[in-house]
């Protein structure tokens, strides 16, 4: 019996079982590493500053993604509401990505440059003060902490490995940017140019 | 996809289609394998831990989901195409979206065209331009104005005729359109302001709605007209060119407690109206103009 000698020898089924399952993989993923469309950064798109790419920390640590995506898909529906659609070269720098895949909240990909500092302040301190049918958490605790910069220039660093073009005065001078900054102005700070980038021309 | 070479479509192309075939073959080549084409006792003398693997043939109905599998998949690459072939409908997603657009636009620009011929006095008194203002009103505005455009502490009420930078309908239009940046510096023009003298500011401007207030009112008076009045006028009536409220009428944007208005005077203030015309566009922009005017007409 041929599958015996399957079954009977653990190290080759895993082999087996690996390229069955990653099969599909080497037609849909590999061929996009080679695509320029989702390889190249579009115009304009520079990596998060060292307060803004904290602030993506807080907002990772607090679980935003959770009921936020940051995905506008190609539909009227969506691009009606929250402007043009994502388009992949606006994600180049992103690791990990924060597409979500639930909105119990709106859609975030494009809320920067749309509500004022202060509105995101007062909406993070307590959602229900300036919506009241809100069924968002309040996070008073950000208005409180403050970063420690000990560990931003290490990200960056990581970062730079997997290719965000961070420079070597950007990672120098992160800790000095960073150190005490109020969670809450680092969190508006890198919501305020949420695809900013790519603007909705009409 | 157009974007990738030669090399990388036909990579696509023979994974796909290679693995239609062989997933055929293999169906096929199990079927003509299989010795007993009915149930069957008989085992395929495969034992495990004394557990006996019985010869029996694939569930018709299962092999037939397979076989049905690879057909879906036939029909599937002829509409949406395999790798540089965009198939027989030539569909994308973007494409998708522009007829969605065009449709949307076909649909809804004659109606946008009307009231574009009409004046925003006249749109604030146009029954479907209120209905449809509304509703742009509640899923943009609200937000930070509230649903009945009363505001909240900050976000400046549109109801009572007060405005920060004017509520004719040129103005209101260009609030929206290019938004507006507030700028009250910390203690005004005086930086060496000392809390005391804050109260007394604070003191004069509450008696100029006729209400009483801890602090030296003539000495706050005194101080007003060096440091506050270069934008909110000598007589505080404010100044609309910069936004500077007038603080004799008893409304206030950051409250009006005597605590209130002294944080107010120590920090300054910068309330920011976002620009709305990358997101709305004119017609939008021009309904909700007509729309937001008409809030203060009622009173």
């Amino acid at each position: 019996m041929k599958h015996d000698i399957v079954e009977k020898n653990l190290p080759l089924m895993i082999v087996l079982i690996i390229i069955a399952i990653s099969w599909g993989g080497l037609a849909e993923i590999i061929p996009l590493f080679f695509l320029k469309e989702t390889t190249q950064p579009i115009e304009g798109l520079k990596p998060l500053n060292a307060v803004e790419l904290e602030g993506r920390d807080i907002y990772i640590r607090e679980g935003c993604h959770v009921c936020h995506t940051q995905m506008i898909r190609p539909f009227r529906a969506e691009t009606e509401r929250y402007g043009h659609y994502s388009l992949a070269g606006e994600h180049v720098y992103e690791h990990p990505f924060l597409w979500g895949s639930k909105r119990t909240g709106p859609d975030l990909a494009r809320v920067g440059a749309r509500y004022s500092d202060d509105w995101h302040r007062a909406h993070l301190f307590n959602p229900r003060d300036v919506v009241p049918q809100s069924n968002m958490p309040s996070f008073p605790w950000l208005f409180e902490q403050k970063i420690d910069g000990r560990d931003t220039p290490k990200k960056m660093t990581a970062l730079r490995y997997v290719g965000v073009p961070y420079t070597d005065e950007q990672i120098e001078t992160a800790k000095d940017t960073t150190d005490g900054v109020r969670e809450i102005d680092a969190l508006v700070l890198y919501l305020q140019q949420l695809g900013t980038v790519l603007t909705n021309k009409r | 996809m157009t974007e990738l070479t030669t090399f990388w479509h036909l990579w696509v192309s023979a994974i796909v289609i290679g693995s239609m075939i062989a997933c055929g073959i293999l169906l096929t080549l199990t079927f003509k394998n299989q010795k007993y084409n009915e149930e069957t006792d008989q085992t395929t003398g495969h034992s495990f831990d004394g557990i006996d693997e019985l010869d029996n043939p694939m569930p018709k109905w299962w092999m037939w989901f397979f076989w049905s599998t690879i057909i879906f998949g036939v029909f599937y690459i002829g509409i949406y195409g395999i790798g540089g072939w965009t198939g027989f409908s030539d569909w994308s997603s973007h494409d998708q979206w522009q007829r969605e657009m065009n449709k949307a636009e076909e649909k809804y620009q004659p109606y946008y065209d009307k009231l574009n011929t009409m004046s925003v006095e006249e749109l604030a008194t146009d029954k479907d331009a209120l209905a449809t203002g509304q509703r742009l009103f509640a899923s943009n505005c609200a937000v930070c104005h509230g649903s009945t455009a009363t505001g909240a502490l900050g976000f400046p009420n549109l109801t009572d005729n007060d405005w920060l930078y004017g509520g004719g309908a040129d103005a209101i239009k260009h609030t929206i359109t290019k938004g507006r940046n507030g700028m009250m510096p910390a203690n005004g023009l005086k930086a060496d302001m000392t809390a005391s003298e804050r109260s007394d500011i604070a003191a004069h401007v509450l008696s100029l709605s006729g209400r009483e207030a801890s602090g030296d009112a003539a000495k706050g008076s005194a101080l007003f007209a060096t440091a506050c009045a270069a934008c909110h006028g000598g007589d505080a009536k404010g100044n609309m060119l910069m936004g500077a409220p007038n603080l004799t009428d008893n409304i206030w944007l950051y409250g009006g407690s005597q605590k209130q208005i002294e944080f107010t005077i120590q920090h300054g203030r910068g309330g920011v109206m976002p620009a709305w015309n990358e997101i709305l566009g004119a017609d939008k922009i021009h309904v909700l103009s007509g729309y937001v005017y008409s809030l203060s007409q009622k009173q």
